[in-house]
Protein backbone atom coordinates (compact mmCIF):
# COMPACT_ATOMS: atom_id res chain seq x y z
CA UNK A 1 0.00 0.00 0.00
CA UNK A 2 1.76 3.54 -0.53
CA UNK A 3 0.50 6.15 2.17
CA UNK A 4 0.94 9.60 2.01
CA UNK A 5 1.82 11.88 4.75
CA UNK A 6 0.43 15.28 4.13
CA UNK A 7 2.94 17.64 5.76
CA UNK A 8 1.06 21.36 5.32
CA UNK A 9 1.14 24.41 6.59
CA UNK A 10 -2.57 25.08 7.76
CA UNK A 11 -3.74 29.04 8.18
CA UNK A 12 -4.73 29.53 11.71
CA UNK A 13 -8.76 29.86 11.94
CA UNK A 14 -9.41 30.11 8.30
CA UNK A 15 -11.13 26.71 7.32
CA UNK A 16 -12.39 27.35 4.32
CA UNK A 17 -8.65 27.82 2.90
CA UNK A 18 -7.33 25.02 4.31
CA UNK A 19 -9.86 23.10 2.84
CA UNK A 20 -8.78 24.29 -0.55
CA UNK A 21 -5.20 23.25 0.68
CA UNK A 22 -6.46 19.44 1.41
CA UNK A 23 -8.20 19.54 -2.15
CA UNK A 24 -4.56 20.39 -3.50
CA UNK A 25 -3.29 18.15 -1.43
CA UNK A 26 -5.53 14.96 -2.03
CA UNK A 27 -5.54 16.22 -6.03
CA UNK A 28 -1.52 15.68 -5.92
CA UNK A 29 -1.37 12.40 -4.41
CA UNK A 30 -4.42 10.52 -6.32
CA UNK A 31 -1.86 11.54 -9.39
CA UNK A 32 0.56 9.67 -6.90
CA UNK A 33 -1.64 6.70 -7.03
CA UNK A 34 -1.40 6.94 -2.69
CA UNK A 35 -3.71 4.72 -1.00
CA UNK A 36 -4.07 6.74 2.15
CA UNK A 37 -3.68 10.63 2.89
CA UNK A 38 -3.08 11.37 6.33
CA UNK A 39 -3.19 14.78 7.43
CA UNK A 40 -2.37 16.67 10.70
CA UNK A 41 -3.68 17.18 13.91
CA UNK A 42 -6.43 20.05 13.22
CA UNK A 43 -5.51 20.42 9.58
CA UNK A 44 -8.97 22.01 8.73
CA UNK A 45 -8.50 24.82 11.28
CA UNK A 46 -4.55 25.46 12.37
CA UNK A 47 -3.40 24.92 16.14
CA UNK A 48 -3.31 27.74 18.19
CA UNK A 49 -6.83 28.45 18.39
CA UNK A 50 -7.38 29.87 21.56
CA UNK A 51 -10.75 32.13 21.32
CA UNK A 52 -11.48 30.77 17.71
CA UNK A 53 -12.04 27.42 18.80
CA UNK A 54 -15.74 28.29 18.46
CA UNK A 55 -15.73 29.93 15.23
CA UNK A 56 -14.32 27.14 13.64
CA UNK A 57 -15.94 24.06 14.59
CA UNK A 58 -17.85 22.08 12.41
CA UNK A 59 -20.37 19.60 13.21
CA UNK A 60 -19.85 16.16 10.94
CA UNK A 61 -22.90 17.23 9.09
CA UNK A 62 -21.45 19.96 8.18
CA UNK A 63 -21.67 20.40 4.12
CA UNK A 64 -18.44 21.71 3.92
CA UNK A 65 -17.00 18.36 5.54
CA UNK A 66 -19.71 16.08 4.17
CA UNK A 67 -17.76 17.36 0.85
CA UNK A 68 -14.24 16.94 2.09
CA UNK A 69 -15.28 13.29 3.06
CA UNK A 70 -16.78 13.12 0.08
CA UNK A 71 -13.45 13.47 -2.06
CA UNK A 72 -12.42 10.13 -0.36
CA UNK A 73 -13.72 7.94 -3.40
CA UNK A 74 -10.51 6.92 -4.37
CA UNK A 75 -8.39 7.45 -1.95
CA UNK A 76 -8.35 6.82 1.88
CA UNK A 77 -8.40 9.77 3.85
CA UNK A 78 -7.76 10.89 7.50
CA UNK A 79 -7.70 14.79 8.56
CA UNK A 80 -8.26 16.77 11.56
CA UNK A 81 -10.69 19.51 13.08
CA UNK A 82 -12.56 20.74 15.35
CA UNK A 83 -15.72 18.78 16.06
CA UNK A 84 -18.38 20.39 17.72
CA UNK A 85 -20.05 17.03 19.04
CA UNK A 86 -23.91 16.60 20.25
CA UNK A 87 -24.29 19.03 23.21
CA UNK A 88 -22.17 21.68 21.55
CA UNK A 89 -19.20 19.75 23.27
CA UNK A 90 -16.00 20.96 20.75
CA UNK A 91 -13.51 17.95 20.70
CA UNK A 92 -10.05 18.18 19.06
CA UNK A 93 -10.11 15.25 16.47
CA UNK A 94 -9.53 13.02 13.74
CA UNK A 95 -11.85 11.82 10.96
CA UNK A 96 -10.97 8.30 8.91
CA UNK A 97 -13.15 8.94 5.77
CA UNK A 98 -13.18 5.98 2.70
CA UNK A 99 -15.24 5.57 -0.39
CA UNK A 100 -17.29 8.51 0.81
CA UNK A 101 -18.09 7.97 3.82
CA UNK A 102 -16.85 8.57 7.57
CA UNK A 103 -15.50 5.33 8.83
CA UNK A 104 -14.26 6.07 12.18
CA UNK A 105 -13.90 9.35 14.11
CA UNK A 106 -11.46 9.54 17.39
CA UNK A 107 -11.55 12.38 19.56
CA UNK A 108 -8.06 13.72 21.18
CA UNK A 109 -8.41 11.80 25.10
CA UNK A 110 -5.55 13.71 26.33
CA UNK A 111 -5.34 17.05 26.03
CA UNK A 112 -2.12 18.99 26.94
CA UNK A 113 -2.69 21.90 29.25
CA UNK A 114 0.71 22.41 30.90
CA UNK A 115 3.46 24.45 29.83
CA UNK A 116 2.61 26.09 26.61
CA UNK A 117 -0.52 24.28 25.68
CA UNK A 118 -3.99 24.70 27.04
CA UNK A 119 -6.11 22.41 25.19
CA UNK A 120 -8.25 21.85 27.64
CA UNK A 121 -9.35 25.14 28.39
CA UNK A 122 -11.45 24.68 24.45
CA UNK A 123 -11.88 21.21 24.12
CA UNK A 124 -13.83 18.60 25.48
CA UNK A 125 -12.24 15.36 26.36
CA UNK A 126 -12.53 12.24 24.06
CA UNK A 127 -13.46 9.19 25.76
CA UNK A 128 -12.45 6.15 23.73
CA UNK A 129 -9.64 4.33 21.90
CA UNK A 130 -10.99 1.72 19.44
CA UNK A 131 -9.63 -0.32 16.33
CA UNK A 132 -11.42 -0.11 13.28
CA UNK A 133 -11.53 -2.22 9.90
CA UNK A 134 -10.21 -0.38 6.87
CA UNK A 135 -9.71 -1.94 3.51
CA UNK A 136 -5.92 -2.53 4.29
CA UNK A 137 -6.07 -3.52 7.75
CA UNK A 138 -7.02 -2.75 11.18
CA UNK A 139 -5.71 0.86 11.76
CA UNK A 140 -6.17 3.20 15.43
CA UNK A 141 -5.99 6.90 15.69
CA UNK A 142 -3.71 8.78 17.73
CA UNK A 143 -3.54 12.45 18.08
CA UNK A 144 -0.69 14.49 19.46
CA UNK A 145 -0.60 13.91 23.16
CA UNK A 146 -2.69 10.67 23.30
CA UNK A 147 0.97 8.97 21.51
CA UNK A 148 2.34 10.39 24.80
CA UNK A 149 0.43 7.87 27.36
CA UNK A 150 1.50 3.69 27.09
CA UNK A 151 -1.93 2.92 27.21
CA UNK A 152 -2.91 4.18 24.04
CA UNK A 153 -1.75 2.48 21.69
CA UNK A 154 -1.49 -0.60 24.05
CA UNK A 155 -5.19 -0.35 23.76
CA UNK A 156 -5.63 0.35 20.08
CA UNK A 157 -3.00 -2.73 19.66
CA UNK A 158 -5.04 -5.23 21.85
CA UNK A 159 -7.94 -4.15 20.16
CA UNK A 160 -6.75 -5.11 16.76
CA UNK A 161 -4.70 -2.55 15.40
CA UNK A 162 -1.93 -3.06 12.65
CA UNK A 163 -1.26 0.26 11.94
CA UNK A 164 -1.09 3.37 14.04
CA UNK A 165 -2.12 6.42 12.46
CA UNK A 166 -0.47 9.90 14.95
CA UNK A 167 -1.46 12.60 14.02
CA UNK A 168 0.47 15.65 15.07
CA UNK A 169 1.14 19.19 15.74
CA UNK A 170 4.83 18.84 17.70
CA UNK A 171 6.35 22.20 17.89
CA UNK A 172 10.09 22.69 17.58
CA UNK A 173 11.66 23.22 21.05
CA UNK A 174 14.16 22.09 23.07
CA UNK A 175 17.23 23.40 20.84
CA UNK A 176 20.99 22.07 21.90
CA UNK A 177 23.92 21.40 20.53
CA UNK A 178 23.25 19.10 17.90
CA UNK A 179 18.93 19.29 16.90
CA UNK A 180 16.15 19.72 18.76
CA UNK A 181 15.09 17.42 21.94
CA UNK A 182 11.77 17.61 20.83
CA UNK A 183 12.41 15.56 17.43
CA UNK A 184 14.46 13.33 19.51
CA UNK A 185 11.66 12.53 21.79
CA UNK A 186 9.26 12.37 19.09
CA UNK A 187 11.31 9.91 17.05
CA UNK A 188 11.68 7.79 20.14
CA UNK A 189 8.70 7.76 21.12
CA UNK A 190 7.04 6.99 17.87
CA UNK A 191 9.82 3.98 17.37
CA UNK A 192 9.08 2.08 20.58
CA UNK A 193 5.37 2.56 20.38
CA UNK A 194 6.38 0.21 16.86
CA UNK A 195 8.71 -2.11 17.78
CA UNK A 196 6.82 -2.79 21.14
CA UNK A 197 3.68 -3.10 19.32
CA UNK A 198 4.58 -4.43 16.14
CA UNK A 199 2.94 -2.14 14.02
CA UNK A 200 3.76 0.00 11.09
CA UNK A 201 3.06 3.67 12.60
CA UNK A 202 2.70 6.84 10.88
CA UNK A 203 3.33 10.23 11.86
CA UNK A 204 2.11 13.42 10.05
CA UNK A 205 3.43 16.66 11.55
CA UNK A 206 2.80 20.44 10.74
CA UNK A 207 4.99 22.83 10.12
CA UNK A 208 4.40 26.42 9.64
CA UNK A 209 4.92 29.22 12.80
CA UNK A 210 1.98 30.67 14.43
CA UNK A 211 2.45 33.60 17.04
CA UNK A 212 6.49 32.28 17.25
CA UNK A 213 5.85 28.66 17.54
CA UNK A 214 7.36 26.78 14.76
CA UNK A 215 6.17 22.78 14.18
CA UNK A 216 8.64 21.16 12.62
CA UNK A 217 7.29 18.65 10.07
CA UNK A 218 9.87 15.12 10.06
CA UNK A 219 6.66 13.34 9.63
CA UNK A 220 7.80 9.50 9.50
CA UNK A 221 6.74 6.03 8.86
CA UNK A 222 8.26 3.62 11.21
CA UNK A 223 8.32 -0.55 10.30
CA UNK A 224 7.48 -2.89 13.35
CA UNK A 225 11.03 -3.59 13.83
CA UNK A 226 11.58 0.22 14.77
CA UNK A 227 12.73 1.42 11.29
CA UNK A 228 12.43 4.67 10.24
CA UNK A 229 11.14 4.02 6.76
CA UNK A 230 10.63 7.33 5.42
CA UNK A 231 11.36 11.39 7.40
CA UNK A 232 10.02 14.12 5.70
CA UNK A 233 11.61 17.27 6.20
CA UNK A 234 11.93 19.34 8.77
CA UNK A 235 9.91 23.08 8.69
CA UNK A 236 8.82 22.38 4.98
CA UNK A 237 5.03 21.76 3.31
CA UNK A 238 5.82 18.15 1.35
CA UNK A 239 3.91 15.11 0.30
CA UNK A 240 6.00 12.21 2.09
CA UNK A 241 5.15 8.97 0.41
CA UNK A 242 6.26 5.44 1.70
CA UNK A 243 5.08 2.32 0.20
CA UNK A 244 4.91 -0.01 2.93
CA UNK A 245 4.24 -4.13 3.12
CA UNK A 246 1.48 -4.92 5.75
CA UNK A 247 3.13 -8.12 5.53
CA UNK A 248 5.91 -7.03 7.77
CA UNK A 249 3.83 -6.79 10.95
CA UNK A 250 3.11 -10.71 9.84
CA UNK A 251 6.20 -11.11 9.91
CA UNK A 252 7.87 -8.74 13.48
CA UNK A 253 4.80 -10.44 15.30
CA UNK A 254 6.18 -14.09 14.65
CA UNK A 255 9.26 -13.25 14.96
CA UNK A 256 8.75 -10.94 18.47
CA UNK A 257 5.55 -12.26 19.67
CA UNK A 258 5.13 -9.59 22.41
CA UNK A 259 1.34 -9.58 21.73
CA UNK A 260 0.72 -13.00 21.56
CA UNK A 261 2.62 -13.06 24.85
CA UNK A 262 0.74 -10.50 26.86
CA UNK A 263 -1.59 -11.06 29.39
CA UNK A 264 -4.29 -8.91 29.01
CA UNK A 265 -6.38 -10.45 31.85
CA UNK A 266 -3.51 -10.00 34.42
CA UNK A 267 -3.33 -6.85 33.33
CA UNK A 268 -6.70 -5.76 33.56
CA UNK A 269 -7.39 -7.48 36.84
CA UNK A 270 -3.97 -5.69 38.39
CA UNK A 271 -5.51 -2.43 36.71
CA UNK A 272 -9.02 -3.14 38.69
CA UNK A 273 -7.48 -3.42 41.97
CA UNK A 274 -5.18 -0.35 41.54
CA UNK A 275 -8.44 1.72 40.56
CA UNK A 276 -10.53 0.44 43.44
CA UNK A 277 -6.97 1.07 45.22
CA UNK A 278 -7.60 4.17 44.72
CA UNK A 279 -11.28 4.73 43.77
CA UNK A 280 -11.15 4.50 47.73
CA UNK A 281 -9.45 7.92 47.82
CA UNK A 282 -5.83 6.60 48.42
CA UNK A 283 -3.28 7.99 46.95
CA UNK A 284 -0.48 6.88 45.02
CA UNK A 285 2.16 4.36 46.91
CA UNK B 1 39.94 28.78 20.86
CA UNK B 2 38.86 31.88 20.00
CA UNK B 3 36.37 33.54 22.61
CA UNK B 4 32.72 31.99 21.83
CA UNK B 5 34.32 28.59 21.76
CA UNK B 6 35.98 29.37 24.86
CA UNK B 7 32.61 30.93 26.99
CA UNK B 8 30.84 27.63 25.63
CA UNK B 9 33.24 25.45 26.62
CA UNK B 10 32.54 26.38 30.47
CA UNK B 11 28.64 26.00 29.33
CA UNK B 12 28.60 23.42 27.29
CA UNK B 13 24.51 23.50 27.91
CA UNK B 14 23.75 26.56 26.17
CA UNK B 15 25.30 25.95 23.35
CA UNK B 16 22.88 25.49 19.98
CA UNK B 17 22.53 23.62 16.68
CA UNK B 18 23.80 27.24 15.07
CA UNK B 19 22.71 26.17 11.56
CA UNK B 20 19.23 24.62 12.32
CA UNK B 21 18.56 27.24 14.80
CA UNK B 22 19.45 29.89 11.71
CA UNK B 23 17.42 27.62 9.86
CA UNK B 24 14.12 27.81 12.46
CA UNK B 25 14.76 31.70 13.24
CA UNK B 26 15.00 32.45 9.53
CA UNK B 27 12.39 30.70 8.48
CA UNK B 28 9.65 31.81 11.43
CA UNK B 29 10.76 35.35 10.94
CA UNK B 30 10.03 35.29 7.35
CA UNK B 31 6.51 33.63 8.31
CA UNK B 32 5.40 35.93 10.52
CA UNK B 33 6.20 38.98 8.80
CA UNK B 34 4.70 38.13 5.19
CA UNK B 35 1.59 36.68 7.33
CA UNK B 36 1.17 40.55 8.03
CA UNK B 37 1.26 41.65 4.39
CA UNK B 38 4.30 43.71 4.74
CA UNK B 39 7.28 42.47 2.25
CA UNK B 40 9.92 44.45 4.18
CA UNK B 41 11.61 44.90 7.29
CA UNK B 42 13.19 47.72 9.54
CA UNK B 43 15.58 47.74 12.66
CA UNK B 44 18.21 49.82 14.10
CA UNK B 45 21.65 49.16 14.10
CA UNK B 46 23.42 50.32 16.85
CA UNK B 47 26.67 48.50 15.90
CA UNK B 48 26.29 45.96 18.63
CA UNK B 49 26.01 42.49 18.26
CA UNK B 50 22.15 42.13 19.54
CA UNK B 51 21.08 44.02 16.42
CA UNK B 52 23.74 43.10 14.02
CA UNK B 53 22.60 39.22 14.20
CA UNK B 54 18.99 40.80 13.94
CA UNK B 55 20.38 42.53 10.88
CA UNK B 56 21.80 39.38 9.91
CA UNK B 57 19.06 37.26 10.11
CA UNK B 58 16.53 39.81 8.35
CA UNK B 59 18.76 39.85 5.63
CA UNK B 60 18.86 35.99 4.88
CA UNK B 61 14.91 35.68 5.54
CA UNK B 62 14.17 39.11 3.40
CA UNK B 63 17.08 39.52 1.13
CA UNK B 64 18.94 42.21 0.73
CA UNK B 65 16.41 44.73 -0.83
CA UNK B 66 14.18 43.61 2.10
CA UNK B 67 15.56 45.15 4.52
CA UNK B 68 16.06 48.79 5.58
CA UNK B 69 18.76 49.43 8.86
CA UNK B 70 18.62 52.54 10.60
CA UNK B 71 21.31 54.20 12.12
CA UNK B 72 20.51 56.67 14.97
CA UNK B 73 23.80 58.22 16.88
CA UNK B 74 23.84 60.89 19.65
CA UNK B 75 26.30 62.96 19.58
CA UNK B 76 27.97 61.55 22.42
CA UNK B 77 27.43 57.78 21.17
CA UNK B 78 31.45 56.25 20.56
CA UNK B 79 32.14 56.87 16.87
CA UNK B 80 32.75 53.33 16.98
CA UNK B 81 29.52 52.20 17.25
CA UNK B 82 28.47 54.62 14.23
CA UNK B 83 31.44 52.27 12.41
CA UNK B 84 30.54 48.77 13.36
CA UNK B 85 27.03 49.53 12.38
CA UNK B 86 27.87 50.60 9.12
CA UNK B 87 30.44 47.52 8.37
CA UNK B 88 27.42 45.21 9.45
CA UNK B 89 25.06 47.18 7.05
CA UNK B 90 27.61 46.91 4.33
CA UNK B 91 28.68 43.29 4.89
CA UNK B 92 25.04 42.49 4.21
CA UNK B 93 24.13 44.75 1.53
CA UNK B 94 20.88 45.93 3.11
CA UNK B 95 20.00 49.67 2.54
CA UNK B 96 20.54 51.76 5.26
CA UNK B 97 19.40 55.37 6.79
CA UNK B 98 21.34 57.63 9.23
CA UNK B 99 19.07 59.91 11.91
CA UNK B 100 21.23 61.73 13.74
CA UNK B 101 18.64 61.87 17.48
CA UNK B 102 20.85 64.90 18.99
CA UNK B 103 18.46 68.19 17.65
CA UNK B 104 15.50 66.42 19.67
CA UNK B 105 17.38 64.94 22.49
CA UNK B 106 19.23 68.18 23.41
CA UNK B 107 16.34 70.59 22.95
CA UNK B 108 14.14 68.08 25.19
CA UNK B 109 16.81 68.26 28.08
CA UNK B 110 17.63 71.69 27.58
CA UNK B 111 14.16 72.10 29.61
CA UNK B 112 15.95 69.60 32.52
CA UNK B 113 19.92 70.26 32.83
CA UNK B 114 19.65 68.15 35.34
CA UNK B 115 18.30 64.74 33.87
CA UNK B 116 20.21 61.55 35.30
CA UNK B 117 21.89 59.71 32.88
CA UNK B 118 19.65 56.89 32.96
CA UNK B 119 16.62 59.49 32.09
CA UNK B 120 18.27 60.62 29.44
CA UNK B 121 19.66 57.16 27.86
CA UNK B 122 15.77 55.66 28.51
CA UNK B 123 14.56 59.13 26.55
CA UNK B 124 17.31 58.24 23.74
CA UNK B 125 15.84 54.55 23.59
CA UNK B 126 11.97 56.21 22.85
CA UNK B 127 13.07 58.20 20.44
CA UNK B 128 15.04 55.84 18.12
CA UNK B 129 11.74 53.46 19.03
CA UNK B 130 9.52 56.69 17.73
CA UNK B 131 11.69 57.06 14.71
CA UNK B 132 11.96 53.10 13.78
CA UNK B 133 7.70 53.51 13.75
CA UNK B 134 7.56 56.75 12.10
CA UNK B 135 9.65 55.22 9.17
CA UNK B 136 8.44 51.84 9.77
CA UNK B 137 4.91 53.61 8.26
CA UNK B 138 6.60 55.41 5.25
CA UNK B 139 8.48 52.39 4.08
CA UNK B 140 5.45 50.01 4.88
CA UNK B 141 7.97 47.99 6.80
CA UNK B 142 7.62 46.14 9.97
CA UNK B 143 9.58 46.60 13.31
CA UNK B 144 11.52 44.03 14.00
CA UNK B 145 13.47 43.64 17.75
CA UNK B 146 16.66 43.22 18.94
CA UNK B 147 16.34 42.17 22.51
CA UNK B 148 17.84 38.98 23.74
CA UNK B 149 16.42 36.39 26.28
CA UNK B 150 19.13 37.81 29.04
CA UNK B 151 18.16 41.53 28.70
CA UNK B 152 14.25 40.95 28.63
CA UNK B 153 14.42 38.70 31.72
CA UNK B 154 17.36 40.89 33.55
CA UNK B 155 14.69 43.64 32.49
CA UNK B 156 17.96 45.76 31.27
CA UNK B 157 16.03 47.17 28.22
CA UNK B 158 14.03 50.53 27.74
CA UNK B 159 10.10 49.94 28.01
CA UNK B 160 8.07 50.91 24.75
CA UNK B 161 12.15 52.11 23.82
CA UNK B 162 14.28 48.83 22.56
CA UNK B 163 11.73 46.78 23.89
CA UNK B 164 9.33 47.78 21.36
CA UNK B 165 8.66 46.02 18.02
CA UNK B 166 6.23 43.73 15.85
CA UNK B 167 8.67 40.25 15.93
CA UNK B 168 11.29 40.04 17.78
CA UNK B 169 14.01 37.14 16.73
CA UNK B 170 16.14 36.98 19.72
CA UNK B 171 13.54 37.06 22.51
CA UNK B 172 14.66 33.34 22.80
CA UNK B 173 18.33 33.87 22.66
CA UNK B 174 20.64 34.48 25.67
CA UNK B 175 23.64 36.60 25.24
CA UNK B 176 26.17 33.81 24.61
CA UNK B 177 24.16 32.11 22.52
CA UNK B 178 23.44 35.44 20.04
CA UNK B 179 27.27 35.32 20.13
CA UNK B 180 27.50 31.89 19.17
CA UNK B 181 25.54 32.35 16.06
CA UNK B 182 26.91 35.70 15.38
CA UNK B 183 29.96 34.41 14.81
CA UNK B 184 29.01 31.34 12.85
CA UNK B 185 27.36 33.45 10.52
CA UNK B 186 30.34 35.90 10.27
CA UNK B 187 29.30 39.18 12.06
CA UNK B 188 32.13 41.46 11.53
CA UNK B 189 34.87 40.57 14.13
CA UNK B 190 35.13 44.24 15.61
CA UNK B 191 31.78 43.37 16.84
CA UNK B 192 32.28 40.28 17.91
CA UNK B 193 35.14 41.19 19.94
CA UNK B 194 34.08 44.99 21.90
CA UNK B 195 32.00 44.20 25.29
CA UNK B 196 28.44 44.98 24.91
CA UNK B 197 27.16 48.15 25.98
CA UNK B 198 24.05 50.26 25.51
CA UNK B 199 26.12 53.10 24.71
CA UNK B 200 23.78 55.61 26.55
CA UNK B 201 26.72 57.16 28.17
CA UNK B 202 30.19 57.81 27.11
CA UNK B 203 31.97 54.29 28.41
CA UNK B 204 29.19 52.73 29.81
CA UNK B 205 29.25 48.47 29.19
CA UNK B 206 26.38 46.46 30.38
CA UNK B 207 28.48 44.14 32.62
CA UNK B 208 30.30 46.66 34.46
CA UNK B 209 26.73 48.53 35.38
CA UNK B 210 24.92 45.17 36.01
CA UNK B 211 27.62 43.79 37.90
CA UNK B 212 28.31 40.00 36.61
CA UNK B 213 29.67 39.14 32.93
CA UNK B 214 26.80 37.94 30.49
CA UNK B 215 28.42 34.46 30.65
CA UNK B 216 28.08 34.29 34.49
CA UNK B 217 24.24 34.92 34.43
CA UNK B 218 23.64 33.39 31.31
CA UNK B 219 24.77 30.29 33.30
CA UNK B 220 22.92 31.09 35.86
CA UNK B 221 19.32 32.12 33.68
CA UNK B 222 19.69 28.78 32.31
CA UNK B 223 19.44 26.62 35.64
CA UNK B 224 16.63 29.25 37.44
CA UNK B 225 14.81 29.48 34.15
CA UNK B 226 15.05 27.05 31.95
CA UNK B 227 15.68 24.19 34.31
CA UNK B 228 13.91 25.33 37.31
CA UNK B 229 16.58 24.86 39.99
CA UNK B 230 15.28 25.77 43.33
CA UNK B 231 18.18 28.21 45.32
CA UNK B 232 19.14 25.94 47.39
CA UNK B 233 20.06 23.54 44.44
CA UNK B 234 21.52 26.53 42.15
CA UNK B 235 23.92 27.27 45.56
CA UNK B 236 24.72 23.88 45.40
CA UNK B 237 26.09 24.02 41.74
CA UNK B 238 28.29 26.64 42.89
CA UNK B 239 26.56 29.81 42.18
CA UNK B 240 27.24 32.58 44.68
CA UNK B 241 23.92 33.07 46.58
CA UNK B 242 24.27 36.86 46.12
CA UNK B 243 24.25 36.45 42.89
CA UNK B 244 21.05 34.35 42.48
CA UNK B 245 19.24 36.73 44.85
CA UNK B 246 20.04 39.82 42.86
CA UNK B 247 19.30 38.26 39.77
CA UNK B 248 16.10 36.28 40.87
CA UNK B 249 15.05 40.15 42.20
CA UNK B 250 15.82 41.41 38.61
CA UNK B 251 14.00 39.23 36.84
CA UNK B 252 11.00 39.56 39.34
CA UNK B 253 10.89 43.21 39.30
CA UNK B 254 11.08 43.41 35.20
CA UNK B 255 7.94 41.14 35.19
CA UNK B 256 5.75 44.06 34.19
CA UNK B 257 7.93 45.51 31.44
CA UNK B 258 7.66 41.78 29.75
CA UNK B 259 3.58 42.19 29.63
CA UNK B 260 1.19 44.27 28.43
CA UNK B 261 -0.81 46.80 30.49
CA UNK B 262 -3.03 45.95 33.31
CA UNK B 263 -6.74 46.26 32.05
CA UNK B 264 -9.25 46.88 35.46
CA UNK B 265 -11.80 44.59 34.30
CA UNK B 266 -15.31 45.76 34.50
CA UNK B 267 -17.65 43.81 32.28
CA UNK B 268 -18.09 40.05 30.86
CA UNK B 269 -15.44 39.84 28.72
CA UNK B 270 -12.27 41.76 29.17
CA UNK B 271 -9.23 41.77 26.83
CA UNK B 272 -6.56 39.70 28.17
CA UNK B 273 -8.50 37.89 30.44
CA UNK B 274 -11.50 35.93 28.93
CA UNK B 275 -10.78 38.02 25.28
CA UNK B 276 -8.39 35.73 23.96
CA UNK B 277 -6.83 35.25 20.80
CA UNK B 278 -3.77 34.27 18.77
CA UNK B 279 -1.85 37.49 17.76
CA UNK B 280 -1.70 36.00 14.52
CA UNK B 281 -5.61 35.89 14.50
CA UNK B 282 -6.79 36.65 10.94
CA UNK B 283 -3.41 36.50 9.00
Amino acid sequence: MRVGLAQIRPVLGRVEENLKLHREMIRRAESERVDLLVFPELSLTGYSLKDLTLDVARTLRDESIRRLVGESGRIDLVFGLVEEGPGHLFYNAAVYASEGKIRHVHRKVYLPTYGMFEEARHFARGRSFRSFETRFGRMGLLICEDAWHPSAPYLLVQDGAEFLLVLSNAPAKGMGARGMSAEETWYGLLTNHSLLHGTITFYTNRVGTEDGITFFGGSAAIDPFGRILARGERFEPQLVMIDVNPEDVRLARYQMPMLRDEDLELTAREIERIVKRRSEGRELP
Amino acid sequence: MNPVEEMLAQAPYLRLDAELTVELLTRALREEVEKTGFRKVILGVSGGIDSALALFLCARAFGPEGVLAVCMPYRESSPDSLKDAREAVEAVGVESVTVDITPQIDAYFAGFPDASPLRRGNKMARERMSILYDLSAEHQALVIGTSNKTELLLGYGTQHGDMASAVNPLGDLYKTQVRQLSAHLEVPESILKKPPSADLWPDQTDEAELGFSYLEVDRLLHFMVDRRYSRERLVRRGFDPELVDRVHRRVVANQYKRRLPVILKVSGRTIGADFRYPRDWGL
